[in-house]
This record gives structure tokens, C-alpha cells and sequence, in this order.
């Protein structure tokens, strides 16, 4: 008990030094590197709260596709040579003051709550055996608060096309300029060429086991958005163009199932997002996996960002 | 049995412990790129891989104790590979 309690104060002091450190430091690719390992050993914070599927999907999209969006958004400041310009004091004051109100106005909720916490997870844990799920945090997503799992996919797509909308008028419908090595027998066309397989089945087993244990659409869907945009990156398969009709339908297909499976709850079991009681499981399984290939599938574009060339006939 | 096999956990994973932190001793002092990314990879390799046969006796059942031992294969895997792209990309800097 005591060596736990140890830990876990060493694991929040390192957290909070890091977080210190990754702002102040000088140079931003350091500052990156620093915001991932921060994201990592969150996810171990998150480990010691027994929460092991926020655990992964901060590890994965926290630490791995932030970091990575983070490199690219450097590597395009590099280039048109702005990264050296620090922004104007009054923007910073400004940045670090709404910091500070944020982290602050959390903190007093979380120290000082008002009256008695509820709870809903006795609620949660007594009507999960209903929908056939035995992971609690999968039937909160699918089942209890569906509508909020719905929406945050739609804003992931939303997102897409924000970064879609920097291209120029005369780009759009092109190529994103994700670079690429290719180069033959390269170390990278190797790994990219060994890592995939394992990377899919991966994918596929934290999506299939989300329904009874950590896992699901979002860690699966950031495993398979990895192996794409190596084999992206080592030349093996083409970047596609952001009006290829494949693409779009991998994108929009886990939306628009749960959308159509929420709009036929509210014929066949009286209310939007309801599942029937007998096909709870079946249609929740159904949702996760054509989300997870949209969630890769939108992570893989987002990491490709916007199009910087035409399409070639 | 099982205190053996408990006191072979401890002295496995204390080995590798010891092993990831000889490792973070090279990281910070050797001299350069090279050297501190051989520090790195042995570091991955043999501490993680004491620390996961240390915990095999201790796993429930056989898919565990696999799911761990894959795990340890994959980040050799991918470590020995990205390695090679890390050291392959200095080298080049190196005779520009």
C-alpha cells in the first residue's frame, strides 16, 4: 500500500514537471517531444486510476496522433520559415492567463465539489447485462450516453474538413502532401512492409474485445491509422486525392451506420439512439467496426493534411 | 513453488530495471548520437525482455503470458527498426 502511495506521488510530481517543462521549453520540436512523453506517462496516471481504456486512448491519440499532427504542423511552419518568430508578449500574457483560469476553475471543481458527489456507475453497472456489453466504459459510449459518442465522430470529421479548407481553390480535390521516402529496399519500405499485418490484426482485436474489455473503436482506429500512414510514408501505396470516392465512403461509413441505427431505434425501440433489446450487442458490434475504419481512415487524412497537389490524369 | 517462483519475478524484473536505467545513464552520457542510441536499444531489448520472463510465472494463463512475450517481440521489432532509420539519417548528415 505504502510503496503504491509512493509511486503514485513520484508518477504526479514527474507529471507536473514535465507538463512545466514541455512550456517552457525553448525550441518546439523539444516542446513537442516533451508534450508526447507528458502523454505517455499519462496514460500510466491513467493506469493507477484503473481507467485502462482512457489509458489507451490517451496513449494513442493523446501522445501518438497529437504528437505526430503537432511534427507536421512544425514541419510546414519550417518551411515557409515562421517557426523562428516567437508571438507577440501581449498574445502570450494572454495564452498563459486563459491557461491559468482553465486549470484553475478545474481544480476548484474538482478539490472543492459542491454538495455530495454523485455517482452513476452502481446505475451503469446494474443495467449493463441488458445490452449484452461487459465492458462499463463501452456500454456508457453506446449504450447510455450514445449521443455524445455520435456527435464527437462527426467532429472528427468536421475536422478533416477544416484542415481540407486551407488547401487553395485550385487544389481542392487533390493529393495531400504527406511526404514520402521511397526509396527501394529501404529500412522504412521494410517495416512497412512487416508491421501492417500485426498493426490490422491489432486493430481489429482492440475493436473486437472493446465490447467486455478495454479497447475499441478509437484505439483500434488510431492502431490502423498508424500502419496506413507508414505505408503511406514509405512510398508503398499512393496518397489519395481528397475527392476519391473509396476514400469518402471509408470515412463517412461509421457515422452514417450509427446514424441510420440511432434513426431506426426510433421506430423499433421507441426512441433515437436505442438499440432493440434482443440486437443490442450485434448492432453496437456493427457501429465499432465501421467506426473504427472511419476513425483510421480520418486520422490517416488528418496526419496527410491538405491537398498540395493536383491530381494527375 | 510459488515463492520460488516469486523470488525469480523479483530478481528478473529488478535485473531489467537495473538494465533501463544503465541505459538512461548511457543516454545521458555518452558522447554522441551513435553511442546514445546504442545505450537506448539494449535498453529496450534485454531490459524489457528480463522484465516480461520475469512476469511470465505470474501470468493467469497461456494467452497472457504470449500476449506479453509478442509485445516484447514487437518492440524489438520496431525498435531495431527505427533505430537503423535514426542512425541512417545522422550518418548521412554526417558526409553532407
Amino acid at each position: 500500500m505504502t510503496m503504491d502511495i509512493v509511486f503514485d506521488i513520484g508518477l504526479v510530481a514527474l507529471l507536473i514537471s514535465i507538463a512545466v517543462w514541455s512550456i517552457v521549453a525553448r525550441d518546439a520540436f523539444s516542446a513537442i517531444m516533451i508534450f508526447m512523453v507528458y502523454g505517455l506517462l499519462l496514460s500510466l496516471a491513467w493506469v493507477r486510476l484503473a481507467a485502462v481504456d482512457i489509458a489507451l486512448t490517451e496513449a494513442a491519440i493523446g501522445a501518438g496522433v497529437t504528437g505526430m499532427l503537432l511534427l507536421n504542423a512544425l514541419a510546414r511552419l519550417r518551411m515557409t520559415g515562421s517557426d523562428a518568430a516567437p508571438a507577440a508578449l501581449p498574445l502570450r500574457i494572454a495564452a498563459g492567463v486563459l491557461c491559468m483560469l482553465v486549470s484553475a476553475a478545474l481544480s476548484a471543481l474538482v478539490l472543492f465539489p459542491s454538495g455530495e458527489p454523485t455517482t452513476l456507475a452502481p446505475a451503469v453497472m446494474a443495467r449493463l447485462g441488458e445490452s449484452g456489453l461487459e465492458n462499463p466504459v463501452a456500454g456508457v459510449l453506446f449504450v447510455f450516453r450514445s449521443l455524445d459518442t455520435l456527435l464527437e465522430k462527426v467532429v472528427l470529421l468536421l475536422a478533416l474538413l477544416a484542415v481540407w479548407s486551407l488547401a487553395p481553390d485550385g487544389l481542392w480535390g487533390g493529393i495531400p502532401g504527406l511526404r514520402v521516402f521511397a526509396e527501394k529496399k529501404s529500412v522504412l519500405v521494410f517495416l512497412a512492409q512487416t508491421l501492417p499485418p500485426i498493426g490490422i490484426m491489432v486493430a481489429i482485436y482492440m475493436c473486437w474485445v472493446g465490447a467486455s474489455e478495454p479497447g475499441g473503436a478509437f484505439q483500434g482506429g488510431a492502431v490502423l491509422a498508424a500502419m496506413w500512414i507508414l505505408v503511406m510514408v514509405a512510398g508503398l501505396r499512393k496518397v489519395p486525392s481528397i475527392d476519391s470516392q473509396s476514400v469518402r465512403l471509408a470515412m463517412a461509413v461509421g457515422p452514417v451506420v450509427f446514424l441510420a441505427i440511432g434513426i431506426a431505434g426510433i421506430f423499433v425501440a421507441n426512441s433515437f439512439l436505442a438499440y432493440p433489446s434482443d440486437y443490442a450487442k450485434p448492432l453496437i458490434v456493427v457501429i465499432e467496426a465501421t467506426l473504427t475504419l472511419s476513425i483510421g481512415v480520418t486520422l490517416g487524412l488528418l496526419a496527410a493534411g491538405p491537398p498540395e497537389k493536383v491530381q494527375q490524369p | 513453488m510459488n515463492i520460488v517462483l516469486d523470488i525469480f519475478t523479483i530478481a528478473a524484473v529488478s535485473a531489467g530495471a537495473f538494465v533501463f536505467m544503465a541505459g538512461t545513464v548511457g543516454l545521458l552520457r555518452f558522447p554522441d548520437e551513435l553511442t546514445r542510441l546504442h545505450a537506448l536499444t539494449k535498453a529496450d531489448n534485454l531490459g524489457l525482455g528480463l522484465i516480461v520472463f520475469g512476469l511470465l510465472p505470474q501470468m493467469d494463463n497461456m494467452f497472457a503470458a504470449l500476449k506479453l512475450i509478442s509485445v516484447w517481440l514487437l518492440v524489438q521489432f520496431s525498435g531495431a527498426m527505427v533505430t537503423q532509420l535514426i542512425a541512417r539519417t545522422i550518418r548521412r548528415g554526417m558526409n553532407a
